[in-house]
């Protein structure tokens, strides 16, 4: 997905980036059965409408950072599956080479500075590019995504007061799952709404539908403009949820009974699904059209990334220091 | 990486200055700030005049406030905007006012600058550089009075480096500002008054330790304050008929040990002095990389270090005690040679 003009209708481009999220990700689990990947994932399932809504609001030369759980954030940039399998598989053909892993789909190339596997480390990180840009005079802004458990963080208190001080054109963005890893939100803090920790910098704090992908964009967009005008930065808490549970590891037991089927009945891609049949951007008849056409994708780009080299240990001494 | 130190600019440029220790590093980022517009200068009150050591005296009002940027009290996060900062296109120097605080940025130390580039597959470098202002002999007590030379030395992607005198100060601080790779920088706040030579443009070889007295009978070996105590000490030897070689280390990561190893070929001897405990730190490293390596000892190396049982005192005269002295080194020196 790149960025069309403003002004016409993304939504089925939208539509179709978060459908290849959901099915990329469906294969990810089914590789971890075949040994094909191994270590852990962090699947984002459930949270799709975030990823791709927040990021169609950025433009050329715009960065952002994510996290361990970014999948999403990294195909919605434009990462080809088949060079996100290929990192999964540990190819040198991957994003990096194949050392970085599931945690670390980075592309500089793309605006993706940044896939971090410490909680809120990647805050301070799109402060520092957001004040980059603004001391070179460029008119870009970060953009930075993480989880409700990075707000109980130092480095997210820090990286808002700094921000908020300097006018960084930065937006952060947490993507509220209701988990902290294996706790749930109020077990580890004494709030509800997430958006006012935005308070106490004086910035605006808005919670978002993060369901909703036109929600999403639209919150995003706005807080990305009021940065882009050196009105300083904005925190959105995207309020959503995680179908799987943390990581590869965890069966999400700790779940209350029936609250997984009640997030599915509001699922950000058949939300957005109905919402273009009823405006008839597509027929009904399409949604599953779509959905094979993209699995039949992603199953070709799986078997086109395992096929490639695993790198040696020589190949990768150049990532270590710059010359 | 460069193999012998450069002069940059004219022959005007490369003129040889008498500076303090503490001038060497003001002019340093000045010079590195003049050659080039993405570096900047961020900390704790950096711009209050001159910053708490006064090595920043005239940067604010030449740089501006931008260039020259005051943070908050919060470590771990400014190094981190320090580091997105280097992600996009600039080369910030952070101080950090005490050694003792790198901890607190310990994250970003540890799991972000060196390992950056790696996981990202080479996609970037990171040009980062931390001045990290440190050391004992100022009665400053335990939580700032710590050199931590080599608290950060297992971390393969970053880069360490240690200053002993004005004219190393400026090069070696050049040096790690020009490389594209994150570099913790150490500079001892008991060594900012003194005077010595400083070649304006001189930006020191990367890796590379320097001997500053050449000899036959034992090996010493510093870094920061400890080697001017080796210096004099070395003077006093050679009044004893003693001759030491004396080994600026200079860099911990890399370390130069081909260096170390060749005077040792020769002498047979080895002493270390170093300003922080032993065990797990670079003085421990070199003795064991040497004899892995084979090295035919003439008698088993020595070493002179803080206790390995107590945090640095308050106490001036404790300070003091506990630190390697002059005649300590003296004493070490001897005995390797059975005298």
């Amino acid at each position: 997905m790149t960025h069309p003009a403003a002004g016409t209708d993304r939504r089925l481009d939208w539509y179709r980036a978060m459908v290849r999220i959901r099915l990329f990700e469906e294969k990810v689990q089914e590789l971890f059965m075949t040994g094909q990947i191994q270590g852990t994932t962090h699947l984002c399932q459930g949270q799709e409408a975030v990823s791709v809504g927040a990021i169609a609001a950025m433009r050329k030369g715009d960065v952002q950072t994510n996290t361990y759980r970014g999948h999403g954030e990294a195909l919605a940039l434009g990462m080809e599956p088949e060079t996100a399998f290929a990192e999964l598989m540990g190819r040198s053909t991957g994003g990096s080479g194949g050392v970085g892993g599931s945690m670390h789909l980075i592309d500089f190339s793309k605006g993706n500075i940044g896939a971090n596997a410490i909680v809120g480390a990647g805050l301070p990180i799109a402060v520092g590019a957001a004040m980059a840009f603004q001391m070179q005079r460029k008119p870009n802004v970060a953009l930075s995504f993480f989880g409700d458990g990075a707000t109980n963080i130092g480095t997210f208190h820090e990286a808002l007061n700094m921000a908020a001080l300097w006018k960084a054109p930065v937006v952060f963005i947490i993507t509220n799952n209701l988990y902290g890893e294996y706790s749930p939100l109020r077990a580890t803090t004494p709030l509800d709404d997430l958006a006012r920790r935005a308070d106490p910098f004086g910035m605006p704090g808005i919670i978002v539908d993060g369901q909703e992908i036109e929600a999403v964009h639209g919150a995003t967009s706005e807080a990305v403009e009021r940065a882009r005008r050196g009105d300083g930065p904005s925190l959105l808490e995207m309020k959503t949820y995680r179908y799987r549970g943390h990581s590869r590891s965890d069966p999400a037991k700790y779940r209350p009974e029936g609250e997984l089927e009640r997030w599915k009945a509001r699922d950000p891609i058949e939300l957005l699904g109905r919402a273009i049949i009823a405006d008839g951007l597509i027929e009904p008849s399409d949604p599953a059209a779509i959905r094979s056409e993209v699995q039949a994708d992603i199953d070709a780009a799986a078997e086109r990334a395992a096929a490639g080299p695993v790198p040696t240990l020589e190949e990768t001494r150049p990532y270590v220091y710059a010359d | 990486m460069s193999t012998q130190t450069e002069i940059e600019g004219s022959a005007e440029a490369a003129a040889t200055t008498e500076l303090t220790y503490r001038d060497a590093i003001n002019v340093a980022l000045d010079d590195a700030m003049a050659a080039d517009d993405a570096v900047l200068l961020m900390g704790e009150d950096v711009t209050s005049d001159g910053g708490v050591f006064k090595t920043n005296t005239g940067l604010v009002e030449k740089y501006g406030t931008e260039r020259v940027r005051n943070t908050p009290i919060c470590e771990n996060g400014f190094l981190g905007v320090a580091l997105g900062m280097s992600l996009v296109g600039l080369r910030p120097v952070v101080e950090f006012m005490f050694a003792d605080f790198l901890p607190s940025a310990g994250d970003v130390i540890v799991n972000q600058l060196p390992k950056y580039r790696y996981m990202s597959g080479g996609q970037t470098a990171v040009p980062v550089t931390v001045r990290s202002i440190c050391g004992a002999t100022g009665r400053f007590g335990t939580q700032h009075s710590a050199t931590g030379e080599s608290w950060f030395m297992h971390l393969p992607g970053l880069r360490v480096v240690t200053a002993s005198s004005p004219g190393s100060a400026y090069s070696l601080l050049r040096a790690a500002i020009d490389d594209p790779n994150p570099t913790l920088f150490y500079e001892h706040k008991g060594l900012y008054g003194r005077k010595g030579p400083v070649t304006r443009g001189e930006i020191a070889a990367l890796g590379q330790a320097a001997v500053l007295r050449a000899g036959s009978d034992v090996t010493i070996v510093a870094t920061l304050l400890m080697v001017e105590r080796v210096l004099a000490a070395a003077e006093q030897l050679a009044a004893e008929g003693i001759e030491a070689e004396v080994i600026d280390l200079r860099w911990l990561r890399p370390l130069d040990l081909p260096a170390i190893r060749g005077s040792v070929e020769k002498t047979g001897r080895l002493v270390v002095v170093e300003e922080q405990v032993h065990a797990a730190g670079w003085g421990a490293t070199v003795i064991s990389e040497l004899t892995i390596g084979g090295i035919r000892w003439a008698s088993a190396p020595r070493r002179l270090s803080l206790p390995d049982d107590l945090p640095i005192p308050y106490t001036p005269s404790l300070e003091d005690l506990v630190l390697p002295s002059v005649e300590g080194i003296v004493a070490a020196a001897r005995a390797s040679l059975g005298r």
